[in-house]
């Protein structure tokens, strides 16, 4: 197998093994999802009729706050048992621990959303699930992944680290959240992709420009 | 003998290590200061010094994992920090944190690194590995159920795994089981029966003398003492890293 | 040890009055004269907007702050980069002040717009696409700032600095898009801009050019005595 992406896979597997005897990570993800959304249900259940105009914000909230949970997460193990020194004295490229490490927070990402979709339909007998939304949602967390991976990595340095990571990321992937519950709602109103056709793309393009950029910028947040 | 994808043989022409005025800041703190160092190939060597005195931050450097702030360092003739990446081949760290993975087996966490490393056959190397550490009765077992002197063991044979012409041993006997010792001076040679070049620091005199061939003492991120290691004795590196006066100074 | 204590370096001891030199005095000089002239070219020379009334004279500024704020996190995008690839401090520390700057000169556009608003929308606070950005651009400069403070040392917080400066800029554009998409879905209050006549267009250059040489000498002072600091600090090391 080529060497670099075999290095990538040894990382992913390494994270996904960790994740699957544990099970800590994804728990509390789904856990904190399904309570967002109980949340909300009390916070709007009396005032709204027509669920399905809230619906797209309930859900990336949701999204969101358990992927800010999660990714607070992803360099934790590394950084309390000082293993990152064990991965940056080897020969890896510091953007092949960077690339593992979005995999694996995507990946847990899109499961946690998978789990919270159906407890949305649930909770608000509002049924949402289409292949057309199952797009937008995917290229709406890769981009937040995708920069939230790199801010993670920095805040896990900082003192007050788990305020930092939330600071960071919100405000950038403010495009991510506006194209995504746009998105959203296009599909809910029942519109072919061609409506959210201009959301989409900006999703794509928010994933390509900061999928690169965070890629190659993540070893100046590693390297001392 | 497992055959290993052992990275090509260093230059013969370099030394392994070189530094030569090598600085190093933090704020306005100098770790290393205007340091001047030569080892050659095949060398033990142990640092020594007080604390704050620079010597896990030589180790670290070498170790490509700090840049340095002024100054030049050559690891096996390349220069850090531009080449660092060809240099992590070549060398293998065992710090005081182990590096392991707890939730993972002994096996896993050798497998995740041979591959990492890039090594051939990387089941065959960790089978091997567990072999020489003592640990195959242990292999499937999560390292968090391992004691302190275990996991030091399996940590020293995820240093080598890679089979690296250099090993950095930063305080490697905290922690260490008399087993491990024994094991750390065995792994001191390569697979193909050649020496390691070894750097250690440590704060036991006896064993940086039983175990290395020259002693150099820093402080204040200089070196103040370098000699073979059969010239000197623990009470005079102990005042040396007193910062007493001990009986002259000659490198070896 | 006592920094008062430090004897002066002689070059210093020629510039005794403080931090500023010829060139400072010279660009306050400016300042102050222009300021002045700016005041009176909007509130006085400006012909009236027809429309919007006496109100509409803050524009002079709030636009002009505007600009500015761009470009003094334009600036923090410059530093950073060349910061990362030079590593020289002096840049870092560049890109640290401008971005001070910045945030007060966001916080000042977001004041006026704000003022601007409320007597002709009748609140204090509209989604417009303008001021939308600039509050999202406030923001990811406030963390910028707070990013560098909790940093645990200081090439560390020059680093993250650098690095949220440079994605910080990047995504600029992009919020910019997507809000004013955003803002077509739910038209909201507008800050209108129609063309300019050239009493108010040289109201405006007035404005702006006094505010660019305003950022220009806080820039200049905030450096150096930031780098002042670092000297002391240096000094203060090897003679302890």
């Amino acid at each position: 197998m080529n060497g670099w992406l075999g290095q990538v896979s040894a990382l992913l597997w390494k994270d996904l093994l960790t994740e699957l005897r544990t099970r800590e990570l994804l728990g509390g993800m789904a856990l904190f999802a399904f309570l967002v959304l109980l949340t909300f249900n009390f916070a709007f259940d009396l005032r709204i009729d027509n669920v399905g105009s809230v619906a797209p914000g309930i859900l990336w909230v949701a999204f969101s706050f358990a992927g800010i949970l999660g990714l607070g997460r992803s360099f934790v193990q590394e950084k309390d048992r000082g293993a990152m020194d064990g991965l940056l004295v080897a020969p890896v490229d510091r953007a092949a621990i960077y690339l593992a490490k979005f995999l694996g927070n995507l990946f847990f990402m899109l499961v946690v959303e998978a789990i919270a979709l159906p407890v949305f339909t649930m909770f608000f007998n509002f049924g949402i699930a289409t292949p057309a939304l199952a797009l937008v949602i995917f290229l709406g967390t890769a981009g937040f992944a995708a920069v939230g991976t790199l801010f993670a990595a920095m805040a896990a340095n900082t003192r007050a680290r788990d305020v930092m990571l939330p600071l960071l990321v919100f405000p950038i992937c403010v495009p991510v959240i506006i194209a995504s519950v746009a998105a959203t709602s296009l599909v809910i109103d029942g519109g072919t992709l061609t409506n959210h056709l201009g959301w989409l793309e900006m999703l794509a393009a928010f994933d390509l420009i900061f999928g690169i950029l965070c890629f190659v910028v993540f070893e100046f947040v590693v390297e001392e | 003998m497992v055959a290993v994808a052992k990275p090509s043989a260093p230059s013969a022409t370099h030394w392994a290590v070189e530094t030569a005025e090598l600085t190093r800041r933090y704020g306005t703190a100098r770790a290393l200061n205007r340091l001047d160092l030569t080892i050659p190939w095949d060398q033990r060597l142990a640092i020594l010094g007080p604390n704050g005195a620079g010597k896990t931050t030589l180790l670290r450097i070498v170790a490509t994992l700090v840049r340095p702030t002024s100054g030049q360092i050559t690891v096996g003739g390349l220069a850090l920090p531009g080449q660092a990446a060809a240099v992590r081949r070549h060398i293998g760290l065992v710090s005081h944190q182990t590096f392991l993975y707890e939730e993972l087996t002994a096996r896993e966490n050798l497998l995740f690194y041979g591959r990492l490393y890039r090594v051939a056959n990387p089941r065959e190397r960790a089978d091997l590995l567990l072999e020489r550490v003592g640990l195959t009765e242990r292999a499937d077992d999560r390292v968090r159920t391992f004691s302190r002197g275990l996991q030091q063991r399996l940590a020293l044979a995820r240093a080598v795994v890679h089979d690296p012409s250099i090993l950095l041993l930063d305080e490697p006997d905290t922690g260490l089981d008399v087993a491990g010792l024994d094991l750390l001076s065995r792994l001191a040679v390569d697979e193909s029966g050649r020496r390691r070049t070894v750097l250690l620091t440590t704060h036991d005199l006896q064993r940086a003398i039983a175990l290395s061939d020259r002693v150099v003492v820093l402080a204040n991120g200089v070196v103040i003492l370098d000699r073979a290691a059969e010239r000197v004795d623990t009470v005079m590196l102990d005042r040396a890293i007193r910062g007493e006066s001990f009986a002259g100074k000659e490198t070896s | 040890m006592n920094v008062r204590t430090l004897p002066l370096p002689k070059e210093r001891q020629e510039t005794r009055g403080g931090t500023l030199d010829w060139l400072d005095w010279l660009l306050a000089a400016v300042c102050a004269i222009g300021f002045v002239v700016a005041l009176y070219a909007a509130f006085v020379y400006a012909p009236t907007e027809a429309v919007q009334g006496d109100v509409q004279r803050i524009f002079y500024f709030h636009v002009s702050l505007a600009w500015l704020a761009y470009l003094a996190f334009f600036v923090v995008f410059l530093g950073s980069v060349v910061y990362l690839w030079k590593r020289s401090e002096w840049w870092d520390t560049v890109a640290r002040c401008s971005a001070e700057i910045g945030v007060v000169l966001t916080t000042l556009v977001l004041i006026t717009g704000s003022l601007w608003g409320r007597p002709i929308w009748g609140t204090w606070w509209t989604w417009d696409a303008r001021l939308t950005t600039t509050l999202i651009l406030w923001a990811i400069y406030v963390v910028y700032l707070m990013l560098r403070a909790y940093s645990s040392d200081r090439m560390r917080g020059a680093r993250y600095g650098a690095i949220l400066g440079i994605i910080g800029f990047a995504d600029v554009p992009i919020v910019q898009m997507s809000v004013v998409w955003w803002r077509t879905l739910h038209p909201q209050p507008v800050i209108e801009e129609g063309a300019l006549p050239p009493q108010m267009l040289i109201a405006f250059m007035i404005s702006l050019v006094v505010f660019t040489v305003f950022y220009v000498f806080l820039m200049r002072v905030r450096v150096r005595i930031e780098w002042l600091k670092e000297e002391i600090a240096q000094l203060q090391e090897s003679e302890g």
